[in-house]
């Protein structure tokens, strides 16, 4: 006998394959205004991690005996792919692409089980993993060099950039901001004075500052994330929280030391906090799935950020604070769950509606 | 009034194409069959024999028990046979169903004379609405005077009538209110009327503007009748979310709305009180919307009820042919195997879908993206209780609140991933009503079980003590016998 399909018999406009490609659409300007600072081994660097990771994803697939073009549609490799390509450093060599695309997808996700299994974020992962293993490469920052102006690179030479690496490293290396802040601080110098030599709030907001393709162009990744909002691909609970917090504490550490602390403003939109905010935090997999979970996340992300920003062992504490937090997601996701309708619910939960109530 | 907030729901495309088409009245075929349980309860028992000359309106099949419902022949005619017919019901297992054969001469046999409700007690028109086989026409089938009586016997001092039809496509409730008003609002003021004057609340979401300016002016000479719009949201029309977002309160799991003081009721049923209790007349049609891209003339039809709905289809004509027939609205409805199933009291819509219309959605792996979570207008957690149940986990499910899912589907219509989240609910829950029979079962045989020890057990003692009663009394004459010879003795030695 036929079981007809249960209801509902209409489905709503999202598929994982649409979601995917708005996260991509959202990614495209801040992306393009990245390898326009970057040049030519920006744009190679990002295929070939994008493609690797795609070709990674289809070789899994086919190794676990998964319809490999079914899948290979969801877009979640590329978006990966993507997303780790804009942590690296932008003149990176390609291995360093090749090979953050086999952590991410290989290590990051395959091995959990594939789509939806993963307890990481594959592309913070591989991102740690690289920085680890290979500190040099992922520690070499240069200063924007725009297509069209005298400095930029021809396409042969930016080539020969991305596959032997950079022949001479002195000459055009130059510290992302809060790198320089750090070492700076270190050596007993104060804040006020170290910003004033190479931090500009408009630069750090369009984007022309050395850093990671995503590092760049804050503005252009808090549109693209104010978009995914709109079109309500992901809430607003992780990017508030996490942003809100970081903003909290950089007020609250300014207000003490402001000789050491950078204003809120400076910690919003240095490093990778908006493409980090809405892009990699929200990831659905790894981070909680109910509204107060996703605030606790967000929170949680914004002050490990900030607490390895400013008193950890590195410059940019964002894979780090996602990670930790990815880890405690499933313990998130136990206690932190909405309350069923027509029951008590949790004793702090009864306070506050009480307090709503009056 | 703005109403209090509730929480998830979604907003599937309305599709109410038939919101501006006059109700149509649909002749009745020469065959009804009417299955004898159209309600929730027990099934009715047929009180005619095949043969036995039926008018329209007469009473065939008597409700059991404390819940159930009468039945009503919705033709003048006979009754042809009683036989096993499929039932509305996925599996579309048979169930029995009294055949009538419609002789098209209408003669009428109403259950009761016309009066006038100003003057009748609470529980005559709660009598009268169960000699009509009224029963929730929203789809939730409860028998109506159930209902009222119940609200009797709690305190109602709130009276929602739900008027939201939240489900998209349809349009039948919404064309009641505004093609015969008056009919609706006598019903209203007689529900109101049977539960001793409530504060009653017309909820009309706010998608049907005309409905609710007709059913505010209607409602201006009732001094405790108001409309009130709510939002345009699925699922408002789910009497929980509807109760809360008008009383701010939430029904105790586990509880009935009365408990809270709230009793709901539909429009349509509403009508269909007015109906049976100021004319007497018994449930034998209803309202439904025909729709769905494969109709080729949809619209809002008064249905006799045991129409098939292949009979229907024809009527109203078919494009092609459909990908899915739907019993209901899109979001709850029922997918039938097929239209030789006949139209029932608590079929709302009739939905024939293309195959383009219909939702077929691959399905993903979960990428835990809490849509359904948002969603969920109870406050559940789908995705965890959908995979416990892939892994047969179903006392896990229920912990973490199976038994609350009120199976709107939002999780699954919401779910990026196409996962049929809303399908393994109403399996699970299924397994809990065949698991719960089950125990009923075991809990017959162990009584029976436990009779029969009792029963051997007392028949062993009985046969003991039988036996110690005789051994006594051998005993005894023996001793008798004994001490009569020692008594003769001395005699003798005498
Ligand atoms: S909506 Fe679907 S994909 Fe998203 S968490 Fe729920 S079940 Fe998983
Ligand atoms: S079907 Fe159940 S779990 Fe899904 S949204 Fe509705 S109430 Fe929640």
């Amino acid at each position: 006998m036929i079981i007809p399909p249960s209801s509902p018999h209409i489905a709503g406009p999202n598929s994982v394959q649409t979601v995917m490609l708005m996260v991509l659409l959202a990614l495209l300007p801040g992306t393009m205004s990245g390898i326009y600072q970057f040049g030519w081994p920006a744009l190679f660097l990002f295929l070939i991690t994008s493609a690797s990771a795609v070709a990674f994803e289809a070789t899994c697939l086919k190794i676990a005996g998964k319809p490999v073009s079914f899948f290979c549609m969801d877009l979640s490799a590329l978006v990966t792919g993507w997303l780790l390509a804009m942590t690296l450093p932008p003149w990176a060599p390609w291995w360093i692409g090749v090979l953050g695309s086999f952590c991410a997808i290989v290590i990051g996700k395959h091995v959990f089980g594939g789509l939806g299994q993963n307890l990481f974020n594959p592309a913070m992962l591989a991102r740690t993993i690289l920085l680890v293993s290979f500190p040099l490469e992922m520690t070499t920052w240069i200063a924007p060099r725009p297509f069209g102006t005298p400095q930029s690179l021809d396409v042969s030479a930016g080539w020969s950039i991305t596959a032997n690496g950079i022949p001479n490293l002195d000459a055009v290396s130059s510290a992302s901001v809060l790198g320089h802040v750090r070492t700076e601080i270190g050596m007993g110098h104060q804040l006020p004075d170290i910003l004033v030599s190479m931090y500009d709030p408009v630069a750090s907001a369009v984007g022309s500052i050395s850093g990671s393709l995503g590092e760049t162009s804050a503005v252009l990744f808090l549109l693209g994330g104010l978009f995914l909002m709109a079109k309500k691909i992901i809430s607003w609970h992780i990017p508030v929280a996490l942003l809100g917090s970081v903003a909290v504490l950089a007020a609250i550490f300014h207000l003490i030391d402001p000789l050491r602390y950078g204003d809120p403003l400076f910690h919003l939109l240095s490093g990778g906090l908006m493409l980090g905010a809405f892009f990699i935090a929200t990831d659905p997999v790894t981070s909680p799935v109910s509204s107060m979970g996703k605030i606790v996340f967000g929170a949680g992300c914004g002050l490990l950020l900030f607490i390895i920003r400013n008193w950890g062992g590195y410059p940019e504490g964002m894979a780090f604070a996602v990670l930790l937090m990815n880890a405690a997601t499933p313990l998130i996701d136990h206690y932190i769950k909405p309350r069923i309708y027509g029951h008590e619910g949790s004793a702090i939960g009864r306070y506050f509606r009480q307090l709503k109530r009056g | 009034m703005a109403g209090f907030p509730i929480r998830g729901g979604v907003h599937p495309e309305e599709r109410k194409l038939t919101s501006d088409i006059t109700i149509m009245r649909v002749p009745t075929p020469g065959r009804l069959i009417l299955p004898l349980k159209q309600h929730i309860g027990a099934p009715a028992k047929p009180c005619r024999v095949p043969g036995e000359i039926v008018y329209k309106g007469a009473l065939v099949a008597r409700g059991q028990g404390n819940v159930s419902a009468h039945i009503h022949a919705p033709c003048s005619g006979y009754v042809e046979d009683i036989i096993d017919w499929p039932a509305p019901h996925p599996s579309g297992l048979p169930t029995k169903a009294m055949v009538v054969i419609n002789d098209g001469r209408e003669i009428r046999e109403d259950v009761s004379v016309p009066v006038n409700p100003f003057y009748l007690r609470p529980e005559v028109i709660a009598e009268r609405v169960a000699q009509s086989g009224v029963v929730g026409l929203g789809g939730a089938t409860f028998p109506a005077a159930v209902k009222l009586t119940l609200g009797q016997s709690h305190r109602t001092p709130v009276l929602i009538i739900n008027g939201c039809e939240c489900e998209p496509y349809l349009t039948c409730d919404d064309r009641l209110m505004q093609e015969r008003t008056q009919d609706v609002m006598g019903g209203i003021s007689i529900l109101a009327q049977a539960l001793n004057g409530p504060e009653t609340i017309i909820a009309i979401e706010e998608n049907k503007p005309e409905a609710i300016r007709l059913m505010h002016k209607a409602a201006e000479k009732f001094g405790n009748i108001r409309v009130m719009p709510v939002p345009t949201r699925y699922p408002m029309g789910s009497e929980k979310q509807l109760i809360e977002f008008i009383t701010g309160r939430q029904v105790p799991a586990g509880k009935l709305s009365a408990d809270i003081g709230v009793m709901l009721h539909n429009i349509a049923t509403a009508y269909a009180v007015n109906r049976a209790v100021r004319e007497g007349k018994p449930l034998t049609t209803r309202i439904v919307t025909v729709a769905g891209e494969a109709i080729v003339r949809p619209g809002n039809y008064e249905i006799p009820l045991g129409m098939l709905i292949s009979d229907l289809l024809e009527f109203c004509g078919l494009k092609e042919d459909p990908a899915r027939i739907v019993m209901g609205g899109p979001m709850m409805g029922q997918a039938i195997p097929h239209a030789g199933i006949p139209v029932t009291k608590g079929c709302n819509g009739v939905l024939a879908m293309s195959a383009a219309e219909v939702a077929r959605r691959v399905e993903h792996p979960c990428i835990r993206c809490g849509t359904c979570v948002d969603a969920c207008p109870m406050g559940l957690s789908p995705l965890t209780m959908a995979r416990l149940l892939m892994r047969d986990k179903l006392d896990a499910a229920v912990d973490i609140g199976l038994k609350d899912c009120i199976l709107c589907g939002s999780c699954s219509f919401a779910c990026p991933s196409g996962i049929p989240l809303a399908h393994y609910f109403n399996y699970g829950k299924g397994e809990l009503v065949s698991r719960a029979q089950q125990k009923q079962k075991d809990d017959e045989i162990k009584r029976l079980i436990l009779g029969r020890q009792v029963r051997m057990e007392r028949q062993e003692k009985e046969r003991e003590e039988a036996m110690a009663r005789r051994k006594a009394e051998i005993a005894a004459r023996k001793a008798a016998q004994a001490a009569a010879e020692q008594a003769d003795k001395p005699m003798e030695v005498a």
